[in-house]
């Protein structure tokens, strides 16, 4: 447990470094200007670009900018300032990832929830009614794009039937004072639901199907029959034989879609204007933003690398086939 | 009353390519105490009886009907809690393959007071002291420390072990054994035998054996049910059946029976291969390969019915038998010889 663990987070910090190498050295060979950026772009005065070109470092080699970006972001955790707007992009990130937080864990929340509900249903019921539909729906949800159910529910739930917000976020903690927006715990739920759906709609059909085959399967396995042979009744063979058995895959594959699922809250904040992670890194883009851009990938670089750690620990106390090497 | 009485007992299994007669009229009867062996080649439905019996066999396709009276009670249509009451309690059964029959995310432990805790209501400690025991008694040595490990911390010999502690936890009445040293290396097969028939004297179980090896069946059970493609070909007691087979499947299989001194005589197996399921062959099912085929085979069935000279020897053959004896004469000569 101990080795493996250890393994675990040196291939976390390597691939932290590496990442981040990566997109230093892509917008560094891309065909932005940052101190033109920063100068007002077409109109930028010569005295502008030397002092910011020299204040950034911008003219030395390429190593040294990223030793110093490193540096900076290891010893300081400082992300820089932005490009575009000189604000600081730890307070813009500050701003913007508690949004994308919500959005994220509360649809990956839902979705297991979903994933699960429909997938053992429908593995302990195979072939009938709802089985059928649930496949359907699973159907569905993989082959649509989240931008596309994002409108058809705005304007289902939100315009035509007026059930929820069509838009905007709402502060858990409540809104900034005087500012007129809305707040608190029911308010964010309220503004979130529609996101949730729409985030978690792909990956709950997803998961819905990996769970039904895994529990069909596991329903198969010898050590099933002898439960039963043991005596056990049904709810006791499922709960504590198959599900365990069936659910391990699926936290290795929570891991590696928390990634995959980051980059697709950038539809569904684009959609919602939610106003996350996703949003500023689309700003960031149009703005040749650079500084934005890394400050984004780098943090959302660390959030999966955590996240993936923590889901190695859990597979790890789940499974003692691992826990032991 | 005996303890386990089955009455025409048939299963099939509705599949895509059309209905698999497993199980084709099997009837037997056990007493407390008694061992049978159940001996047969691979897919004579052995496995599918006893799954049968135990209500295991997969609800989805399957049909069942016949008698299975435990105690007098119709296991077939008792209702799923008075099953579950019998199972593990009751009856409890050894699988084939120990490497998969355990499940693998819990401590052998917990699986072994689970068994006991379905049935008694009993403190953890109690159930574990008890599991302990049992560990203690099919020879897992420091039962005591190994308890809290789980099954891929054990080799295959050993895990097999721990589902005999299992299976006996409760003082079963009937333990089915469903080829418990099949899936084991030659050491280790010998070894669990030597333990089932120590255990079999400690626990006063029934036991239902099934296996390939007539051999283990010889030092093993008191009465012998030879199975050919779903059905019974012949039934007798263990001294009957080696002393006078009566059915020329019998004499096939006692001919490919391995002696150790002459290994190599093994190879003597049964010509052809069992027949498919879905479409058996008419009349006797055995008629195919057998060396002794009339014509009066290939059309009609015979019928399980008992010798002229022992009224408790079943067997499905027709010839008659004067060759019959004949033949299972020759045939103990010829393994005396070979056995030197
Ligand atoms: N669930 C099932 N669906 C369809 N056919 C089945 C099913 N289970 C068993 N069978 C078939 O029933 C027949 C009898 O199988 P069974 O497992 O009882 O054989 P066996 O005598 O135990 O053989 P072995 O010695 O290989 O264990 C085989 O032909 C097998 O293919
Ligand atoms: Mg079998």
């Amino acid at each position: 447990m101990f080795r493996y663990l250890i393994r675990r987070i040196l291939w976390a910090v390597l691939l932290f470094i590496v990442i981040t190498f990566v997109t230093f050295v892509i917008f560094f060979m891309g065909p932005n200007d940052p101190a033109r950026a920063q100068c007002g772009g077409d109109q930028a005065q010569p005295a502008c670009l030397k002092l910011v070109t020299e204040h950034y470092g911008l003219d030395k080699p390429i190593y040294v900018q990223y030793w110093r970006f490193f540096k900076r972001l290891v010893f300081q955790q400082n992300l820089g300032h932005s490009y575009a707007t000189g604000q600081s992009i730890n307070q813009a990130i500050g701003k913007a990832a508690p949004v994308t937080a919500s959005l994220v864990f509360g649809g990956a929340i839902l979705w297991m929830i979903m994933g699960l509900l429909i997938g053992v249903y429908s593995a302990l019921k195979p072939r009938s009614l709802l089985d059928r539909t649930a496949m359907v729906f699973v159907l569905i949800g993989i082959s649509a794009h989240p931008v596309w159910i994002g409108l058809i529910f705005e304007y289902l739930f939100g315009v035509k039937l007026k059930w929820t917000p069509i838009a905007n976020y709402a502060n858990f903690f409540g809104a900034p004072k005087d500012s007129g927006l809305p707040g608190g715990p029911w308010q964010w739920f309220y503004h979130m639901i529609l996101p949730w759906c729409t985030f978690a709609i792909l990956f709950a059909a997803l998961y819905a199907r990996m769970i039904r085959a895994n529990v069909m399967e596991t329903l198969n396995e010898d050590f099933v029959r002898t439960a039963r042979a043991k005596g056990a009744p049904e709810r006791r063979v499922l709960f504590s034989h198959v599900l365990r058995n069936a659910l391990l895959p699926v936290v290795t594959m929570l891991g590696m879609d928390i990634g995959v699922a980051l980059g697709g809250a950038i539809f569904t904040e684009t959609v919602y204007q939610l106003p996350g992670l996703g949003r500023s890194l689309i700003i960031g883009v149009q703005s040749n933003d650079f500084a934005t851009v890394q400050g984004v990938v780098v943090f959302a670089t660390i959030a999966i690398l955590l996240f993936n750690l923590i889901v190695d620990v859990l597979y790890a106390w789940i499974d003692p086939r691992i826990r032991l090497t | 009353m005996a303890l386990l009485e089955v009455k025409d007992l048939r299963t099939s299994f509705h599949t895509e390519d059309g209905i698999v007669g497993a199980v084709d009229g099997v009837s037997f009867s056990l007493e407390k105490g008694e061992t049978l062996g159940i001996v047969g080649e691979s897919g004579s439905g052995k496995s599918v009886t006893c799954l049968t019996i135990m209500g295991l066999n997969a609800k989805r396709n399957t049909v069942s009907s016949g008698e299975a009276l435990w105690k007098g009670k119709n296991l077939l249509d008792m209702k799923p809690r008075e099953l579950r009451d019998v199972r593990g309690n009751e009856i409890s059964m050894i699988f084939q393959d120990p490497m998969t029959s355990l499940n693998p995310v819990q401590t052998i432990g917990n699986q072994l007071i689970e068994a006991v805790q379905l049935h008694r209501d009993v403190s953890q400690r109690v159930a574990r002291a008890r599991a302990v025991e049992l560990l203690k008694a099919v020879g897992i040595p420091r039962a005591e420390g190994r308890i809290d490990d789980y099954p891929h911390q054990f080799s295959g010999g050993m895990r097999q072990r721990v589902m005999i502690a299992m299976a006996l936890i409760n003082d079963p009445d009937l333990l089915i054994a469903d080829e418990p040293t099949t899936a084991l290396d030659v050491t280790t097969q010998a070894q669990i035998i030597n333990l089932m028939k120590r255990l079999q004297e400690d626990f006063g179980s029934a036991i239902i054996f099934i296996t390939h090896d007539l051999g283990v069946v010889a030092e093993t059970a008191d009465d012998v049910l030879v199975m050919y493609a779903a059905r019974v070909v012949e039934h007798a007691d263990v001294d009957q059946l080696f002393g006078r087979p009566q059915h020329p499947y019998t004499w096939g299989l006692m001919g490919s029976l391995p002696r150790l001194e002459t290994d190599l005589d093994r190879l003597i197996q049964i010509p052809g291969q069992p027949p498919s399921l879905l479409r058996p062959p008419a009349g006797c099912r055995f008629h195919p390969r057998c060396p002794h085929v009339m014509e009066v085979c290939k059309t009609t069935v015979p019928e399980l019915v008992p010798t002229q000279r022992d009224p408790e020897h079943l067997q499905a053959c027709h010839l008659d038998e004067e060759t019959k004896d004949r033949e299972a004469a020759k045939l103990l000569e010829a393994t005396m010889a070979k056995a030197g």
